[in-house]
């Protein structure tokens, strides 16, 4: 393997977690709901995921659990700002303070114990091309995941009637309710399916990429994936795009040190964010305002009457 | 069964007043239960957490030393977040203000530079906050960037540069290289109230803010252009008021309100800069922002409120072994049932099964 | 979060002269002693080791001392919770980080009659003792055995921030890899952080990537040595043991033992002979403890073991003179025969040899 190979492989591994969660988060948001929890979420799903799959030692029913664990921690989310219409922001935050809090005590007995690694699949033939072999081809079953994850939700997003209901949903929920779509149901099962990844992110972080739990291990990438989805403008693809440039700023960052650039590591530090800022800037001043927002994001959805 | 929501179309101030009340009980019995779970006893909890910290007097000055800066910052949240503008970036602020006010602070270091000093120094501090909130208003102004992300990255960035200073060009040369400043000097250092207290002027200027807040949203033009501008901005367009105006100054206010925080707690608390000087007080704000439901009243409380889970939290890993985790989960209870219950109060909720529409 | 952990008892350099007698110590039955932690005791880490020497105390003195801690203390935040203890009848209390010193210094002239002991810090009170360790003891042996394994000639080092603390580690891991091979380099990456898993593993890859076969870590989570283990590299823990985590590339471990000296204090507090010293423990007070040499060959092993003996035997300093800094230039010898404590503890530098530059 190339360092050029190696490095590449490094960054995929690094942005699988943001592009799962923030496809999740994607499809919450074209619903019409902020979920501001997805750190929350994710935290759980890492907490509950690697506690399962110590107990039954099997990473099928830690995954399973996780994503359960996130699934329900957004439900939670859904009776506030469905059920009581209650403030989304202020939920969100709230759904993240309880979920970091939670997964502290879910994952307190585990300190210290380890997983296996999971092995990565080799694809035979398939993996021996030069350069892209490797870095398509012999991968853990998470990244084939989360790029297949990501041509779902495009797909379901732009070609299923189901995807066309919820998407007006989340432009304008009045109209979307006055043609009689279910707006409370659709949302409900939006709301879920981003906690799911979220907790399917987490599981990927506790199980695959450290393989052991610590409090306070998402580090802040939930607050990246929810970042992301406003950076790809609400569109699917460009959310693997913003995964990945994310994640080789990172990792590009800790290299830059390796080769002795001299450079503050402040700086370097710095930079996957400022990147970000300067992405978003870019994308705005070329789209215009507001580029792909859902119209209702964000808006509790009290029908009139 | 389904929900159904219908708004209320008046409201009683009694409702509204009882509504948090019933929210705090409600997360209280929840954390109980949680609690009890794990084997312990509620009530022994409940002693340790609330009554403990509010019948002793050097709990209580505690409880307003660390209420300080929580209030500061979430007072100047409610601006933006009245006219629906989603600040999340009040810690960057915090840590921007700190920044600027110790740069005088360092400069001024071993000279005989006598009262203006301080005055000087908190005016910076707003000044860096002001404009370091500026930014993403300014992005989101004029091209458009969401607010919520850029005021979140910026925090990251703010961090980096502080660390940067910490480590490097502000390092106590005589302090062995370890990653801090010299300390301030006396004309440098926001003094306490009472001799022997860690209570500092801070506090009063928490109260300034907020009783300056309560007159602005109360009396002013500009108070109700805020609402308006949260609540119907198409409204607020016709009736002329510029959306642009509205939130820079919003964001000028809050930037600057955290960026006195910042210079506020390490002046009259750390007393030099270090890597870390905040206890995440720019996110915990938002927290009391939402909790005191953007009221200045309700503000105060919930900063004295949220100050009180994290001393009764100390408690209670103190004296009951609870780890530190179950704070945490209460704060997100707390804020869950606080939302709830006002919406609650705004709408009418029923139960309705299927098919029985109205 | 922040965790300002270095380690510098500086020998009399800035004691407090706050020499008026304190108290007459007397023997006691019982007594409470409490910790504050930086980080969580589930951090596998700095905080997790301190708590095994808490743990140790409650088991050494059973019905005699009860033990508590306040962990994820915030050192912006960090005086009331200290007071807190105070106040609430502990009789000695531990604050194991470096940014708990000026709170502790605080809270100890306020509290006369109870004892304090501040980990890494260099001010000190008739109530208030310091203590630290010497991690660089360590850190030159698995020096040498880097500089033997390494088929490569590169070694890599994953370091949380470039303070003192870690820098005199670099140094220390650097000469020991240079005296048993003249040709090594190293590869240096911070990752400003002390715990964070993913980017702590993301930073080891880096040097993985970019051609280090034997790593060393100055960052609390297993992570590194884990990702050493996944590419059939050779890595060192830290702190704690970590080989369960990697166990074909751990070559040994620097583990933290505060259990002995916890007892001993607390002992002393119980005897009332407790006084306000500066301790800075390394191999042969046992605070500094080497795991097993393990998945290396039988030479390498001997000279490991070989260098332990002479550094606890204080015939090997990592540090003796004369050292050359990186600009060719022999460093002042202001110790005995090798560089004295207090340029250790505020080490700036970098030896002759490693070619990156401290970032400032």
């Amino acid at each position: 393997m190339t360092t050029f190979e190696a490095i590449l492989l490094t960054i995929v591994t690094a942005s699988t977690p943001l592009l799962i969660a923030a496809l999740g988060e994607l499809v919450t948001e074209r619903s019409g709901v902020l979920n501001l929890g997805v750190e929350g979420m994710m935290a759980m799903g890492a907490a509950c995921s690697f506690a399962a799959a110590v107990t039954f030692d099997s990473t099928v029913l830690g995954v399973a659990a996780g994503m359960l664990a996130g699934a329900l921690m957004a439900a939670l989310f859904a009776l506030l700002v469905l059920g009581f219409a209650a403030n989304q922001t202020g939920s969100g935050l709230a759904l993240t303070i309880l979920g970091l809090g939670l997964s502290g005590l879910v994952g307190a007995p585990f300190v210290g114990a380890r997983r296996d690694p999971v092995p990565p699949v080799d694809i035979p033939g398939l993996s021996d091309i030069p350069v892209i072999g490797r870095l398509f081809f012999e991968q853990d079953l998470f990244v084939y995941a989360s790029i297949t994850l990501t041509i779902l939700v495009a797909l379901y997003l732009v070609r299923t009637r189901s995807g066309l209901t919820l998407r007006s949903i989340g432009e304008n929920h009045t109209s979307a309710n006055a043609l009689g779509l279910p707006v409370w149901r659709v949302r409900f099962w939006a709301i879920l399916f981003g906690g799911a990844c979220a907790g399917l992110a987490g599981a990927y972080l506790a199980l695959v990429y450290t393989r052991f739990w610590s409090p306070g291990m998402t580090a802040g990438r939930g607050w990246i994936a929810l970042a992301l989805v406003v950076f790809a403008a609400w569109r699917p693809g460009w959310v693997l795009v913003g995964a990945y440039i994310f994640g080789a700023a990172t990792v590009l960052q800790l290299h830059a040190q390796a080769a002795q650039f001299g450079v503050p590591s402040q700086l370097l530090s710095a930079v996957p964010y400022l990147a970000t800022i300067l992405a978003l800037l870019l994308l705005s001043i070329r789209h215009g305002r507001a580029i792909g927002a859902p119209g209702s994001l964000g808006v509790p959805f009290v029908p009139d009457r | 069964m389904r929900f159904e929501l219908t708004p209320r179309t008046n409201i009683s101030p009694v409702m509204r007043a009882v509504a948090p009340v019933v929210a705090f009980i409600t997360a209280f019995l929840i954390a109980g239960f949680v609690i009890w779970l794990m084997g312990r006893s509620p009530i022994a909890a409940f002693d340790v957490y609330v009554l403990q910290p509010l019948s002793d007097p050097w709990s209580l000055q505690e409880l307003v030393v660390k209420a300080t800066p929580l209030a500061l910052i979430a007072i100047g949240l409610s601006y933006c977040f009245r006219a629906n503008l989603w600040n999340i970036g009040a810690e960057g602020q915090y840590t921007m203000g700190a920044i600027f006010g110790s740069w005088l602070a360092l400069n001024t270091h071993g000279t005989d530079a006598g009262l203006w000093v301080l005055p000087l120094m908190l005016l910076l501090s707003i000044l860096g906050g002001a404009l370091y909130g500026l930014i993403p208003a300014f992005l989101k102004t004029r091209f458009g960037v969401n607010e919520i992300l850029t005021s979140l990255m910026l925090v990251y960035v703010a961090q980096q540069i502080l660390d940067y200073l910490a480590r490097g060009p502000w390092r106590d040369p005589k302090g062995f290289n370890f990653p801090q400043s010299v300390t301030f000097d006396p004309a440098a250092t926001l003094p306490s109230i009472l001799e022997e207290s860690r209570v500092h002027y801070g506090a009063i200027f928490a109260l300034v803010a907020i009783l300056v807040t309560a007159v602005i949203l109360g009396r002013t033009l500009f108070g109700y252009r805020l609402k308006l501008t949260g609540d119907a901005p198409r409204a607020a367009q016709f009736a002329g008021f510029s959306a642009r105006s509205t939130t820079l100054a919003v964001f000028a206010i809050s930037g600057g309100l955290a960026g006195l925080a910042g210079i506020v707690e390490v002046s009259g608390q750390i007393g030099q800069i270090q890597p870390s000087i905040s206890n995440n007080y720019g996110f915990t704000a938002i927290t009391v922002a939402f909790l005191g439901r953007l009221n200045p009243v309700g503000i105060l409380i919930a900063s004295l409120v949220v100050a009180l889970t994290f001393i009764g939290g100390e408690n209670a890993q103190i004296l009951l072994k609870l780890p530190l985790d179950l704070t945490q989960a209460f704060q997100g209870i707390l804020l869950m049932c606080v939302l709830a219950a006002d919406a609650m109060v705004s709408y009418r909720i029923r139960f309705a099964t299927r098919g029985g529409g109205k | 979060m922040f965790s300002g952990k270095v380690f510098g008892a500086l020998a009399g350099a800035a004691v407090l002269a706050l020499s008026a007698g304190g108290a007459v110590a007397q023997p006691k039955d019982k007594i409470k002693v409490g910790f504050i932690y930086v980080g969580p005791v589930g951090d596998h880490g700095w905080s997790y080791q301190h708590d095994q020497g808490r743990q140790a105390i409650e088991k050494a003195f059973p019905g005699k001392v009860t033990t508590t801690f306040v962990e994820s203390v915030p050192e912006a935040d960090s005086e009331r919770a200290i007071e807190q203890l105070a106040r609430t009848g502990h009789d000695l209390i531990f604050t194991t980080s470096f940014g708990f010193m000026e709170p502790t210094l605080k809270v100890a002239k306020k509290y006369p009659n109870i004892k304090f002991e501040h980990a890494t810090g260099f001010k000190r009170a008739p109530n208030l003792a310091t203590y630290a360790a010497k991690f660089h003891e360590g850190r030159y042996i698995i020096g040498q055995i880097a500089g033997k394994m390494t088929k490569t000639d590169t070694i890599g080092y994953v370091g949380a921030f470039p303070i003192p603390e870690v820098i005199a580690g670099i140094n220390a891991f650097y000469l020991g890899a240079q005296s048993v091979n003249p040709d090594v380099k190293i590869k240096i990456v911070f990752a400003n952080t002390w715990y964070d898993p993913a980017k702590e593993g993301d930073a080891a890859k880096a040097l993985l990537d970019q051609g280090v076969d034997v790593l060393a870590q100055h960052t609390d989570s297993p992570a590194p040595i884990q990702a050493a283990e996944a590419r059939g590299k050779f890595g060192f823990g830290q702190a704690s043991d970590m080989e369960r985590f990697a166990p074909k590339a751990q070559l040994t471990a620097i583990v933290d033992n505060w259990s002995d000296y916890y007892v001993a204090r607390t002992k002393a507090v119980l005897d009332g002979t407790w006084k306000s010293e500066d301790t800075w423990g390394g191999l042969d007070s046992k605070m500094v403890v080497m795991t097993p040499y393990k998945n290396m060959p039988d030479d390498v092993k001997k000279l490991a073991e070989e260098t332990e003996a002479a550094i606890r035997s204080g015939k090997l300093n990592p540090f003796k003179c004369p050292i050359i800094g990186q600009d060719g230039k022999e460093i002042e010898c202001k110790g005995n025969g090798a560089l004295s404590d207090e340029q250790v503890l505020g080490m700036n530098f970098y030896v002759k040899g490693i070619e990156d530059k401290i970032p400032q």
